[in-house]
């Protein structure tokens, strides 16, 4: 069994003890602690279940690379499921549940799914579900889905914030073991403003284990923390490198305590100079048949375990290797007064001056030696022990209760790896490191990354060492442009290895009852047999065998089975390793939290808002809002016992009747000025608009390049050399872009500026018979139809406020538009209202705008346009300059597509039944097409109930619609049915325009 | 004619790092090559400041003279001197090419002010800008989260930013969330 030792622990406090909860029982700790560590002080080696077989799995690891021991922590909008036991510190009052199991951990259903594994291939579901097709949908994926995945959602609104940070550091080192904090000394010395990120809780990685440098390592701190030019984090991890040297971080600020305040997790989004990653390297499993048995752990976490937290993974610990390090954790069991039953080094030569330690120390060494099979279930009870090179055949059977097997170490290249830094194998030491000749490059094609330590295969503190201090020192001279001088170092010596032999499978030629039950991938239960039946099945691409297999697609990305895996699919298809390669190694480097990813954006700063000068107002007066790009817009204002409908209805008749206000604000409006600017407008729009003479308006339509209308609007000459343009609503950003480029790129010569100034103006539409009237009221004088004719515009001072108003009309009503400096708009529309009362005068939304205009037949962009409809569909050819040489759009509009007499054409349509046809709906055709579907023959573009009319109209496009007035066409319903409409005139109401004087 | 309003009529958030919305200032945008002298002496005479260069902003009192871009000025004044500062611009810059806009009330303007720490944190928190570095004397024209925005600081220990005032009142609450929580540096 697992238990704490009476003494021991470097990282715990016996002095301040801390209670937990694990699947709602109580359990002690120290402070100090991880989660996995106070499981197996409590001797919970057994902490989840696979995700295919749900076979009882153990922790494995003591730090990021954790397949197994993925738990949820917390409870209600603190929950969140797959967290790693290993990274998770504990607290007071934590809680911690297992996952993937029903009913309980213990006896689990779904583990009759491992009595089944033989019929549970790779490539199982694609094989199986493949026929009959509809059962797919129906019983298939219901029942996959059920059964699939790690952990639960989080259900609550999680109670936690998030922010971000962006900052800037000429070199940033990511990992704080002793090569990271050497290179950031060197780095610092040198000059750089500098920046170091550890993903862990304590600095010095491996090293106050391995190398007893724990006091180092302070000083190492100590010295950093000295300077003003350092920033050091714990608790952050580089999460992933991209383009320019733009780095994200990812600090965990309150997961490790009881009491919670403050942002939760701070997304670091750095630009750095220089990239040092020294992330260290991660120790690979051996296959060897159960090697998932709740009991097996890599050798370095079993003496993380002794040396952290002072804690025992077993009695009697079996240590398997193909290399010198793990005689490290034999050493440190015995030196904890544990038992080493043997010491199996699979090399025939065995180890070198470490492995001459143990045996002075009395532990029995077997070289040549590996493990044919795990005994026990639920957890280790013994080993069998075979040699290395045979097919498994059992010399001898050990018992214990733990084993910590080592089959090397594998460089932490995905950092260097993200943003195009490539690999090379090395043979010597069986490892993938990055290749110096080929770092992720810059924008001048030099590398900004730059790789130090272990992570850059350089396994032994005496060589690591220097070269994290040259790393450090180039990486400030690259930023800084000078030479950085040296850095003293502690003289070490090497350790006295002997040469890693690679061991991809144990014994090496195992049986296929050994393989299948020799496990590459923990978290996906993947065997050894999957990766050879996916390569016998043709899966040569390791990018293929990937995806059918399952490898390495777990939560952890493959962290400790990626090399094991190729390994293996290298053997099956009998090409080397280098040549098979590696999978992309994408960012993050371990799964982030998405509330880190938003950050602020939440609740009220969820997504910025557009309040237009008369907001509140609206919101104070029923308003019923409704987007309009980010602006919120009233749709209708409510009354009591009104539904949006009555309310519609009731603002349309009071306008066309009387009076009604629009807050028109939002509209764009773009300021042209220059002597080339009418040239530029006759370019921009359709129509002529360099004829236009001051104080006269126009309506103009705007195509893109490819001749699709893409804005409408008012533009109004101001001066000479002055235009305003209006814009659609959502318009006014992209039409401003839209005119920069243009000027910018292809007509940099025409003098013409342009101003985005639609926030700058408050802009209130008074539109009805009395509309004359009131601003009359307000103080304008001789506005007569004569004195003030449609279409073009004064300046007046209404209410005392100096306003400049457009007689235009977008409902077919006597109509003004009163732009004013926003500080006034609510100061005039308040005037407005007041001197409106006398004749009932109501605001009305962007759906009375909707349905007035479609009454009058004006086309809406966004309604009658799609990016497909050109202006000469919409009957809009009187808007379309026949003299002009040339304006955007004009060319394409002359090809055949465009030209052909068969494009579908804007029409009214009134259902013979008075009722509102369906948006969107089609005209049907006769016949079916080749798919089988409805020959249609035109479809609705906007459809309303008219108020004035009383009756459904609409808009549509239909196949030589104008010349077909009259005719009867049927629309498809959503029920299947059809409704008969008319073919008519898109003007619907007033069409002699009489009330517009 | 009205007192001109603010987008959020003078609204403060107290704290560690003071937010506040200013009361209308005049703002002009002058559009026009700052490579033309024509351009920049009358931006200069009108304004009593000397045109600053790339990213410059200069600063007296509440006046304001900023580099928006290689062809584009913002002048902030008292409002009372709105009138005047348009007309006088017009009349100097003659016939030189230019666009002068009246943009008083396209934008709100926040003042900031706190322990300068504080307050390079709380802009760090919502724009790509190495504030740990960031100048008196300069205008950085950025994003804020997820709007437009503007911002320099007149002296350590104030910001002056603007935005676009439809959006006030994200700027208002997105810059008060940034301001409270642990200091990061």
């Amino acid at each position: 069994m697992s238990t704490r030792l009476t003494t021991g622990g470097q990282r715990i406090d016996r002095s301040k003890p801390v209670t937990f909860t694990f699947n709602g029982t109580t359990l002690k700790g120290y402070e100090g602690d991880t989660l996995a560590s106070a499981l197996l002080a409590n001797d919970r080696m057994m902490m989840g279940r696979s995700f295919k077989y749900h076979r009882p799995r153990g922790v494995v690891a003591s730090g990021t690379e954790e397949p197994n021991a993925l738990l949820g922590i917390g409870s209600g909008g603190r929950f969140e499921p797959n967290q790693r036991a290993t990274m998770q510190e504990v607290f007071e009052g934590l809680e911690a549940q297992s996952q993937n199991h029903w009913p309980s951990l213990a006896f689990d259903i779904g583990e009759v799914n491992a009595k089944l594994s033989r019929f549970l291939p790779a490539g199982f579901y694609y094989k199986t579900f493949l026929w009959p097709r509809a059962f797919w949908k129906h019983v298939y994926e219901p029942f996959i889905r059920q059964s699939a995945g790690l952990g639960k959602a989080p259900k609550d609104r999680d109670a936690d914030t998030y922010e971000h940070y962006y900052h800037f550091t000429d070199v940033l080192v990511i990992g704080g073991g002793l090569a990271g904090l050497t290179a950031a000394l060197a780095a610092a010395k040198g000059g750089a403003k500098v920046t170091v990120m550890e993903q862990e809780a304590h600095w010095g990685g491996r090293a106050p284990v391995d190398d007893g440098a724990a006091e180092e390592v302070a000083a190492l701190v100590a010295e950093l923390e000295g300077m003003e030019t350092v920033t050091l984090r714990l608790r952050c991890m580089g999460a992933g490198v991209y383009d320019h040297g733009y780095v994200l971080g990812y600090e965990r600020l309150t997961d490790h305590l009881a009491v919670k305040s403050g942002p939760r997790h701070r997304l670091w989004r750095i630009r750095a100079g220089q990239v040092v990653t020294a992330t260290g390297a991660i120790e690979r499993p051996l296959s060897f048949a159960g090697n998932d048995v709740p009991g097996v752990m890599l050798a370095s976490a079993v003496r993380d375990y002794v040396a952290h937290f002072g804690i025992s993974v077993g009695d009697r610990t079996v240590v398997v290797t193909n290399n010198d390090d793990a005689y490290l954790t034999a050493l440190a069991l015995v030196g904890a007064g544990l038992s080493v039953p043997a010491i199996l080094d699979a090399r025939q030569g065995g180890g070198g001056a470490l492995a001459d330690q143990a045996k002075a120390k009395g532990i029995r060494v077997l070289n040549g030696h590996g493990i044919a099979k795990v005994q026990g279930r639920k957890r280790v009870t013994g080993v069998a022990i075979c040699k290395q090179v045979g097919e498994g055949a059992v010399i001898e059977e050990i018992a214990c209760d733990a084993v910590a097997m080592s089959g090397g170490w594998s460089p932490v290249v995905h950092l260097w790896s993200h943003c195009g830094g490539k690999l090379i194998w090395d043979d010597a030491q069986a490892m993938f490191r990055p290749d110096p000749n080929r770092p992720p490059t810059g924008a001048d094609g030099t590398g900004f990354v730059s790789v130090a330590g272990a992570a850059n295969g350089l396994l032994d503190l005496s060589d690591a060492l220097p070269d994290a201090a040259q790393t450090g020192a180039m990486a400030a001279s690259f930023v800084t442009g000078k030479a950085s001088g040296d850095i003293a170092l502690t003289d070490r010596k090497p350790r006295g290895d002997r040469p890693i032999e690679p061991v991809w499978l144990m014994p090496a030629s195992a049986k296929r009852a050994l393989r299948a039950k020799s496990w590459l991938d923990y978290q996906n239960d993947v065997k050894v047999t999957d990766v050879q039946l996916a390569a016998q099945e043709g899966f040569e691409s390791v990018e293929h065998a990937k995806r059918y297999t399952t490898l390495g697609m777990a939560t952890d990305q493959g962290k400790l089975s990626n090399i094991n895996g190729l390994a293996i699919l290298s053997g099956a298809l009998d090409t080397p390793i280098p040549q098979v390669g590696t999978t992309t190694f994408r960012p993050p480097f371990t799964p982030i939290s998405m509330g880190a990813i938003a950050g602020p954006a939440r609740a009220e700063v969820f997504q910025p808002l557009r309040r237009s000068p008369i907001h509140a107002w609206h919101e104070a007066h029923g308003a019923d809002f409704e987007p309009v790009g980010q602006w919120r817009r009233p749709y209708t204002y409510l009354r009591s016992g009104e539904d949006r409908h009555t309310a519609v209805a009731r603002e349309i008749n009071q306008t066309r009747n009387a009076l009604g206000l629009l807050d028109a604000s939002t509209l764009g409006k773009l300021i042209v000025k220059g002597p080339d600017a009418g040239r530029f407008m006759d370019m921009l729009y359709t129509n002529m608009m360099s004829t236009l003479k001051p104080g006269f308006c126009r309506y103009g339509l705007m195509c893109s390049e490819n001749g699709f209308l893409m804005d409408d609007g008012v533009v109004a000459r101001w001066d000479e050399d002055t235009f305003l343009c209006h814009t659609t609503t959502g318009g006014a950003d992209r039409i401003h872009a839209h005119m920069e480029e243009w000027l910018q790129t292809e007509w940099w010569d025409w003098k013409v500026w342009v101003v985005n100034a639609t926030e700058q103006y408050a802009q209130i539409a008074v539109v009805g018979p009395q509309a004359r009237s009131v601003l009359e009221k307000l103080g304008a004088t001789d506005i007569g139809n004569e004195a003030f004719p449609f279409m073009t515009f004064q300046d007046h001072t209404l209410a005392g406020i100096r306003a400049r108003v457009y007689r235009i009309s977008f409902s077919g009503e006597l109509s003004y538009e009163i732009a004013v400096p926003a500080s006034q708009g609510l100061a005039l529309w308040e005037a407005l209202m007041q001197a409106g009362a006398e004749h009932d005068v109501m605001p009305y939304g962007t759906e009375g705008l909707h349905v007035m205009r479609a009454e009058k037949g004006f086309i809406m962009i966004g309604d009658e346009t799609d990016g497909t409809v050109i202006p000469q569909d919409l009957g809009l050819g009187w808007a379309i300059s026949k003299k002009k040489t040339d304006y955007i759009g004009k060319r394409a509009q002359e090809r055949s597509d465009m030209t052909r007499p068969d494009r579908w054409k804007l029409v009214g349509l009134e259902t013979l039944d008075g009722s509102v046809l369906p948006d969107g709906a089609y005209a049907l055709a006769d016949g079916h097409n080749a798919n089988g579907q409805r020959n249609v023959q035109g479809r609705v573009t906007s459809t309303y109930h008219s108020p004035t009319l009383g009756r459904g109209i609409a808009m549509g496009l239909v196949l030589n619609g104008p010349e077909r007035m009259g005719e009867t066409v049927q629309f498809n319903k959503v029920d299947g049915s059809s409704v008969a409409a008319r073919i008519v005139n898109p003007v619907f109401y007033d069409k002699e325009n009489t009330k517009n004087v | 004619m009205s007192d001109p309003v603010s987008a959020l009529a003078g609204k403060v958030s107290e704290g560690p790092v003071r937010i506040e919305d200013l009361a209308p200032r005049a703002m002009i945008t002058v559009r026009g090559k700052l490579s033309d002298t024509a351009i920049t002496e009358a931006l200069a005479s009108v304004s009593g400041l000397a045109m600053p260069g790339q990213r410059g902003i200069a600063a007296e009192g509440e006046k304001r003279l900023a580099w928006m871009g290689p062809d584009e000025a913002l002048l902030i004044l008292p409002r009372a001197g709105l009138d005047a500062a348009l007309s006088g611009l017009t009349e100097k810059l003659g016939s030189a090419h230019a666009l002068v806009a009246d943009m008083s009330d396209a934008r709100a303007l926040f003042r900031l002010t706190g322990e300068d720490a504080a307050l390079r944190d709380t802009i760090a928190k919502v724009a790509p800008v190495d504030m740990m570095r960031f100048p008196t004397g300069e205008i950085r024209r950025t994003r804020l989260a997820q709007i437009a925005g503007a911002f320099w600081m007149p002296q350590e220990g104030t910001v002056e930013l603007v935005c676009f005032r439809s959006v006030a009142q994200y700027a208002f609450d997105l810059l008060s969330q940034a301001a409270v929580g642990p200091r990061v540096f």
